[in-house]
């Protein structure tokens, strides 16, 4: 026992060296992404939208291949913890793509943030993410802005004078965009009557929808996932709930309309960006070559991250290419300014180190999803 | 809280009822006959859920084939898994067995999510189990009425085999005394491993439904009914099948009714199953229908 | 205690141990530390688990559950109220809480304490019961607490979780704190209640007989794994400056069991083995999920391959050395000693 697992330590320790072993001209990411885990769906997701903007601009000025170094986080603060250590101290990475959720991002960020790397994340919303530090910054917006939009498109489009809530309780980014809409809706006069609470595990809503149904509201708000929203449409139409349904950016993906079919017919939400509407070149250019490669059109999370991609490498070929410095890495994704990402166009506030672009409404319309409106901020 | 809504959520409880109690099934045979909680039964539901959206989806096979097919396959994986992780494990401590067990779960929940990815698959539901029926404002979808139509017939089944054939009075046997079924010659091995073929058979069967009724899948959605239906089999009293279901029922309509009585308690839902057991084996350890932990029947 | 030749060792290796550490923190790397003080941390949540499932034979699957209270109590005292007070933003904190505010130490020892308490009373409903059901009670009691964290927004802020804790863990707050723990464990161990633990592991039928009172036997292990558990859990907190309900999921168990099995049910030397090699492998095993060229051959990495093997590993320990690397035997100077003389006779 005790050789078998000393000799497997010593192979572990030379493969480790094998595929550290680097060449020249080189510009090495660090990419960390729950891969597997309860989260695994949106790294995934990621992962492939980060590959294929890689494969798309694979050099950096002065012709260094940018290495991506990508590490399974599982979805946990503390392998992100590891991992980002592992990364800066280990790696040597010149900058960090990662996380996917606020959660796990703030748990790596006050590493990131002691060794001066730029850390750039595609899709974590919380506000406090970035609040009071200096090298991390983010390609998505929000919560509070886009609760607000929705909140908005609500009160203003729809003229919905009362609203329910489901909240997926055991996801701050569920609870977070529900707080940012409850807020914003009741200061726009609308009125809350129905907030109902719900697990990720959770498959079954007939409790919830019986409780909405006797509550009448004119809308349903509903910032969750995409499985969960289809489900809970699925359920929701099948007892007879009509009133619109209305989500946030997590509901964006092919599966949403693969798994709630008829039932999310109409279901509208904010999101990052539409294809079709206000596109910028990059977006046309990313969606044809994702389609070819993967089949489907990207996700939100794919979209985001490669953003968060596109946005790292202009500012390493503005940091001087080969030879960039992560603090100057920093300063030019801080300063990254009416960029034509793939999600819309983005200005990242040198301040804050948070983007400022529009949000897009869709809607679920004969199967497809379809452009209804842009909001500025 | 009007009577339409309390029908309405009697008639989930009792769908979701059923699907809890035909995984219960297979955690209570198991736990009869080689005294192991198979911590990696709930994951075969999930691998009964891929293997028919792969059949479906991937092979094009009509949905019958698929399902039989997956049902079929899913009980192979568990007597596979019986052979290669629990059989060495016969005679060692059942706590190994149990440390055992929950490293196969975790390699079928891991490996699965390197070949299928995380990403949520949209699970084909045939057109036959979709819609549903209103009367008088209690909406039954189809899939309510059908699920313990299904697990009663499947029920009645294996009774049918536990009481009137030759392997099934192995089985009850081995659940009685292990060493003297051995002596007198029965092959206890294939026995065996016919019990996971059954249990696996069920719980693919109750993870195809599951997934008719909620149609997102992903490799790690075997463990939360797994874990409760497992509570279900140990409420129903551990060794009886007809326990096993009548646990399964009471989880699933009192998980339901709890919600949408107090839907302030609904975050605590996942959690009720388990307080449940605990205040069972508290004050009656047998179970409902059990007799003695230590000499299961079915 | 005496000054005989076997206590001046133990202290001689304990100065030897922080020596390392000193050394550690200023020449190695700050990852390199780092996966230092997750193993560190391990080391005490595993050797605690050990001293119930493996001495004392109960086996439970509830250290998820201490580890959250001990880092959510942590937490919310290291905290400034001006902290809580931006991050509660559903619902206020309960005001009593949302005002406390003392240094790590205490904090620290406090969140032991509590979690301690916690495992007190879960003791006496969870120990009528043995076995396999034991295993089921106590991982429904993990389960509990996650869900109870998730849902007392006002004291944990639900899933947003606690943010921005201090940072005051170090490799010194962990390396003190492990060798309080490895010491008082290994003289529970060494003593007549760790006699008596072992006697209900090995036939508790017999240890009631002989007149051992087994509950209490069963607590003393249970407490005590519960106030280390729940102190690694404030130094977890410490170090990760964030939790929510999800860091304290059955994964975080399984790590444990993982390594008390690999290191041998019972043995705290193989314990420390244990934990050095899977916190140390796992880093290292990302390796597999790298893309790589060995002699030529392009293989493309496999997310997820990590857990895989783990869990295969886990496996084939079971089947093929159920022991783990020590068994039920422990290191010793004795022993050292007897096997050099017996070299040189």
């Amino acid at each position: 026992m005790k050789r078998l697992l000393s000799s497997l330590v010593a192979v572990l320790v030379a493969l480790t060296f094998l595929a550290n072993a680097s060449l020249a001209g080189e510009v090495k990411v660090g990419v960390v992404l729950p891969m597997t885990g309860l989260v695994a769906a949106f790294g995934q997701s990621a992962w492939k939208g980060i590959k294929l903007a890689q494969s798309m601009e694979p050099k950096t000025k002065n012709g260094c291949k940018v290495k991506l170094i990508l590490l399974d986080n599982k979805g946990m603060k503390v392998e992100t913890a590891n991992a980002v250590s592992k990364l800066i101290t280990d790696n040597h990475v010149r900058a960090i793509i990662g996380a996917i959720t606020s959660s796990d991002t703030m748990a790596g960020a006050p590493i990131a943030e002691k060794h001066h790397i730029p850390m750039i994340t595609s899709s974590a919303t919380n506000p406090l993410v970035t609040k009071g530090k200096k090298y991390i910054s983010r390609a998505c917006f929000i919560d509070p802005f886009q609760g607000a939009v929705a909140a908005k498109y609500a009160r203003n489009k729809l003229h919905a004078k009362t609203a329910a809530v489901m909240i997926e309780r055991d996801q701050d980014y569920s609870v977070g965009l529900a707080h940012a809409f409850i807020k914003a809706f009741k200061k726009l006069g609308g009125k809350i009557v129905a907030v109902e609470f719900f697990q990720s595990t959770d498959q079954d809503y007939s409790a919830q929808i019986s409780d909405i149904k006797a509550k009448h509201p004119d809308i349903i708000y509903m910032p969750s996932y995409y499985q969960e929203i289809a489900l809970f449409a699925r359920q929701a139409r099948q007892y007879g709930l009509k009133q619109p349904i209305l989500a946030g950016d997590g509901a964006e993906a092919e599966a949403l309309i693969k798994i709630g079919g008829k039932a999310v017919e109409g279901l509208t939400f904010t999101t990052h960006f539409d294809p079709h509407a206000a596109a910028t070149p990059l977006t046309v250019k990313f969606i044809k070559l994702y389609e070819k490669k993967y089949g489907t059109p990207p996700d939100a999370m794919a979209a985001l991250g490669a953003d968060a991609y596109f946005i790292l490498v202009q500012a390493i070929n503005k940091a001087g290419g080969c030879n960039a410095k992560p603090e100057k890495i920093n300063y030019y994704i801080r300063h990254t300014k009416n960029f034509k990402g793939v999600t819309g166009t983005i200005t990242i506030d040198p301040k804050t180190g948070n983007a400022i672009k529009s949000a897009v409404i869709r809607k679920v319309k004969n199967g497809k999803f379809v452009y209804v409106t842009t909001v500025n901020p | 809280m009007n009577l339409t809504i309390v029908l309405q959520q009697l008639v989930n409880g009792i769908s979701l009822g059923s699907l809890y109690g035909l995984v219960a099934i297979g955690y209570t045979m198991v736990y009869g006959v080689i005294r192991l909680i198979n911590f990696a039964h709930g994951d075969i539901m999930m691998v009964g859920m891929y293997f028919a959206f792969t059949g479906i989806a991937m092979l094009f096979l009509p949905w019958w084939a698929a399902f039989l097919l997956s049902m079929l396959a899913s009980a192979l994986v568990g007597v596979i898994i019986d052979r290669v992780a629990y059989k060495p494990l016969r005679n060692a401590s059942r706590i190994s067995a149990l440390i055992t067990a929950i490293g196969v779960s975790f390699f079928l929940e891991n490996s699965f999510l390197v070949i299928y990815g995380g990403v949520p698959k949209a699970f084909p539901v045939p057109s036959v189990f979709g819609g549903a029926i209103n009367i008088h404002g209690v909406i039954f979808p189809n899939i309510a009425i059908i699920t313990p139509i299904v697990a009663m017939i499947f029920l009645m089944i294996l009774l049918f085999i536990l009481h009137k054939t030759k392997y099934g009075m192995a089985m009850r046997a081995l659940s009685f005394d292990f060493e003297t079924v051995r002596i007198m010659g029965v092959n206890v091995d294939l026995v065996i491993s016919m019990v996971f073929a059954i249990g696996s058979f069920l719980a693919a069967l109750s993870g195809i439904f599951w997934a008719m009724r909620y149609p997102a899948i992903n490799p790690l959605i075997g463990i939360m009914p797994g874990l409760k239906a497992f509570a279900a089999a140990v409420l129903g009293g551990i060794g009886s099948v007809t326990g096993a279901a009548i646990g399964g029922f009471i989880i699933g309509i009192s998980e339901i009714l709890v919600v949408a009585l107090f839907p302030s308690l609904a975050g605590y839902k996942d959690a009720f199953a388990f307080l449940f057991l605990i205040f069972v084996l508290l004050f009656k350890p047998t179970g409902i229908m059990g007799e003695d932990l230590e000499r299961g029947r079915f | 205690m005496k000054l005989d030749r076997n206590n001046i060792l133990t202290a001689l290796s304990i100065a030897l141990f922080f020596l390392f550490v000193w050394w550690a923190n200023h020449h190695l790397t700050s990852y390199a530390v780092r996966i230092w003080e997750d193993t560190l941390i391990f080391l005490m949540l595993s050797a605690g688990y050990n001293l119930i499932n493996g001495v004392t034979g109960q086996f439970s699957l509830e250290p998820n559950g201490f580890v959250a209270i001990g880092a959510y109590v942590t937490a919310i005292l290291i905290l400034t109220p001006a902290q809580k007070e931006s991050m509660f933003i559903i619902e206020p904190m309960v005001p009593w809480l949302a005002n406390l505010h003392m240094s790590f130490l205490p904090a620290l020892i406090i969140g032991g304490i509590v979690t301690a308490i916690v495992g007190f009373l879960l003791g006496f409903p969870v120990f009528r019961v043995r076995g396999d059901y034991l295993a089921i009670v106590t991982l429904g009691f993990g389960l509990t607490i996650r869900v109870v964290s998730n849902n007392t927004i006002t004291i944990t802020n639900g899933s947003l979780g606690l943010k921005g804790i201090p940072t005051y863990t170090n490799i010194w707050w962990c390396a003190v704190w492990v060798v309080i723990a490895m010491i008082v464990i290994m003289r529970i161990v060494d003593s007549a209640f760790g006699r008596a633990m072992k006697a209900i592991r090995d036939d508790e039928d017999a240890a009631i007989a002989m007149g051992i009172n087994t509950l209490w036997m069963k607590q003393i292990a249970f407490v005590t794994a519960a106030f280390f558990e729940g102190v690694g859990g404030g130094l977890l907190a410490s170090l990760i400056t964030i939790i929510s309900p999800t860091v304290f999921t059955f994964f975080l168990t399984f790590e444990l069991l993982i390594i008390i099995v690999v290191g041998g049910l019972g043995s705290m030397t193989g314990t420390a083995i244990a934990t050095v090699l899977v916190v140390w492998g796992s880093e290292l095993l990302r390796v597999v999920e790298q893309p790589m060229n060995i002699f030529g051959l392009h293989i493309p990495g496999i997310p997820g391959m990590r857990m895989v093997v783990f869990s295969i590993l886990l496996i084939v320990i079971m089947i093929f050395a159920r022991e783990g690397i020590m068994g039920q035997k422990e290191f010793s100077w004795d022993w050292l000693f007897n096997k050099f003389k017996g070299k040189r006779a």
